[in-house]
């Protein structure tokens, strides 16, 4: 895939080469500039926020700090760290994030490689059943219910077991087994006398890996961004996840927004700007390390997954 | 190795469920792991629908509550607050839709002519990071950037003498409304083009070269190749969205809104959340749960029959 993908790149790009003859041209600087302005409104915020999240109290709140921090101090960051309330709902998030993405991948591919079988008798009902909660959900009450009824309401379980099985990752996953891992490896494994356990297992799953790694960055990243079950299904402040807590803190502080943040974090004596901005930080900061690293996967596996979806 | 292929060919059309239990007893295995849960969490909700046509109090249980048919219907379409809702849900869903659909088509577009591989690589991942946070993380951060005192959008127009004082950005509807928008589309927009990309990776390169010699600038390309080369996707991609034109995000009004802006804000997911677990009327955000849904799914189907009317793929 990667491989094709930079060969018709480069073939366009000759192509292009021998009429325009690699002219830089009006339009490519336009476009160019689009895409700079653009990619300065995903930065600059940040940076900001950044900046004031290490700045000193008098400067921030004199409003001259910019993309660069003045005064440079991590007292706002201590004292985020040194809550207590702050620092167990990291490691709660964590923790869940981890499991989930573990349970998710596991049941996504329980789901996706059967389905990915020409073969399976059964195959087109089990697909449907399997599809209709894309469309159709009946919604946050009713669910409510249901999870009052199957007594996970208010639990750690109400954060894991609703959702780890997705059928939008299915189908990625599903696509993924179906276009790229010829049957007839499969069928030669199978004349050798491998199990359809051990085809999984030994075949499919290490060819797999670009699926694997997208899918498990959706999976993570879906938990650790959500929080709308945890305020709907979990009432325990011990359950709460630290976006749930990040939210709380930021609309208090709208709703009153000179009022200190005594009464939300738990975290006092601050100016809140500075206390916000390293709140923020504080939660952002662990996705912005392990994106990178994963990039050049799920664009990889996204591609392939998605291009018959 | 034909034989094989043939003889397994041959069994699928006429396999017994005993033996495709015998050959694939262990997938059927897998399978039962996210049946379970999809009967469980998402079938096992689908009873408690039944609320929208009683009158359920959480107290006397599915059993003792009244059937009321469809009373609670009637009673939320006279309902003021949800008639708010529903205006707002329809409006900011539709321009969100206008504003926010074609916008990934644009940039994936733009992504595709530049000609440095790694500007483009560099401002792909920077593009795709906004999809990757909370709204959580983007309404704090929105807020630090447009408070109308102390802002730094606000402080950098006042600096340019733009503006004389600070634009209310999110603490007035008619700016909220702008600015929730915008924002949405700037969070969408980047991971947006991932499919649009990759089924322009799909669009040979004899075509362009073709174009080329023909005389077809990059600008005729773009629209008699690249264009037509992604429409699929694009109609797929239309069909899914047009499902969710009843539906709001939570965490994205909640994350941006507050008080002073609550009558944009107040759109379904806020009358639900509000009406069914703040003040336990069960059965009317029930009631309204469903009607967003089943619109919902109409909305799919019938976009789905006129794509293939028009002679698209479609998307069932």
């Amino acid at each position: 895939m990667e491989k094709n993908k930079k060969g018709q790149g480069e073939e366009s790009f000759s192509a292009g080469g021998a009429h325009a003859v690699n002219k830089f041209k009006i339009s490519d600087a336009i476009m160019m500039l689009v895409i700079i302005i653009l990619c300065a409104t995903c930065v600059l915020p940040f940076l900001h926020v950044a900046a004031k999240s290490i700045s000193g109290n008098t400067a921030v709140m004199s409003q001259s700090v910019y993309f660069w921090p003045k005064d440079i101090t991590f007292d706002a960051f201590k004292r985020v760290l040194a809550d207590a309330s702050m620092s167990s709902s990291m490691l709660f998030s964590v923790w869940v994030t981890l499991l989930f993405t573990l349970l998710g991948m596991i049941v996504c591919t329980c789901a996706a490689y059967p389905l990915s079988k020409k073969r399976l008798k059964g195959r087109g009902v089990l697909t449907f059943l399997l599809m209709v909660p894309m469309y159709f959900t009946a919604g946050i009450i009713p669910q409510y219910i249901l999870y009052h009824q199957l007594h996970i309401l208010d639990t750690f379980w109400v954060l894991i077991l609703p959702l780890i099985y997705s059928p939008y990752n299915m189908l990625i996953m599903k696509n993924f087994f179906a276009s790229t891992i010829p049957d007839s490896l499969e069928e030669s494994a199978f004349l050798d006398g491998a199990s359809n356990f051990q085809i999984l297992w030994k075949i499919v799953l290490p060819l797999s890996k670009p699926i694997l790694a997208t899918l498990s960055l959706f999976y993570a990243v879906g938990r650790w961004n959500s929080y709308a079950d945890n305020m709907y299904y979990t009432r325990s402040s011990d359950l709460k996840m630290m976006q749930y807590k990040l939210y709380q803190l930021v609309a208090s502080a709208t709703e009153a927004q000179n009022a200190s943040l005594a009464d939300t974090g738990g975290v006092t004596q601050s100016t809140p700007e500075v206390l916000q901005a390293a709140c923020i930080m504080f939660v952002t900061i662990p996705i912005i390390i392990i994106y990178p690293f994963l990039q050049k996967y799920f664009v990889q596996g996204t591609m392939v997954g998605a291009v018959k979806g | 190795m034909k034989k094989v292929q043939s003889k397994t060919n041959g069994v699928i059309t006429q396999t017994s469920w005993k033996n495709a239990m015998k050959r694939d007893w262990q997938l059927y295995l897998l399978l039962l792991i996210p049946l379970v849960l999809v009967i469980v969490f998402s079938y096992g909700a689908y009873p408690g629908l039944r609320m929208a046509f009683m009158d359920y109090k959480p107290a006397k249980g599915f059993d003792g509550s009244e059937w009321v048919g469809l009373k609670t219907f009637q009673k939320i379409f006279k309902d003021a607050d949800f008639a708010r809702a529903l205006r707002n849900s329809i409006v900011f869903n539709v321009l969100d839709l206008l504003v926010g659909f074609p916008m990934p088509i644009i940039l994936a577009l733009i992504l595709n002519e530049l000609r440095y591989q790694r500007f483009k690589k560099v401002s792909q991942t920077i593009l795709y990071l906004p999809h990757f946070l909370s709204w959580a993380i983007i309404g704090s951060v929105a807020l630090t950037m447009f408070k109308p005192s102390s802002g730094l959008v606000n402080i950098a127009l006042m600096q340019a003498n733009l503006i004389e004082s600070g634009i209310p950005f999110l603490n007035e509807k008619w700016h909220w409304a702008i600015t929730y928008l915008l924002i949405g589309v700037w969070q969408s927009m980047g991971w947006g083009t991932i499919l649009y990309l990759a089924a322009i990776t799909g669009i040979s390169g004899e075509q362009y070269e073709a174009a080329m010699i023909d005389g077809a600038n990059r600008w005729q390309r773009m629209i008699h190749i690249t264009l037509p080369g992604i429409r699929s996707t694009i109609v797929t991609l239309l069909i899914m969205n047009l499902g969710r034109v009843m539906g709001s995000n939570l965490e994205r009004l909640t994350s941006l809104g507050n008080t002073q802006v609550k009558e944009f804000q107040y759109q379904l997911a806020i009358y639900i959340f509000n009406k069914g677990l703040e003040n336990n009327k069960f059965s009317q955000a029930t009631a309204v749960g469903l009607f967003q849904s089943a619109i919902g799914v109409v909305l799919v189907l019938l976009s789905d029959r006129i794509a293939k009317k028009l002679g698209e793929d479609g998307l069932l």
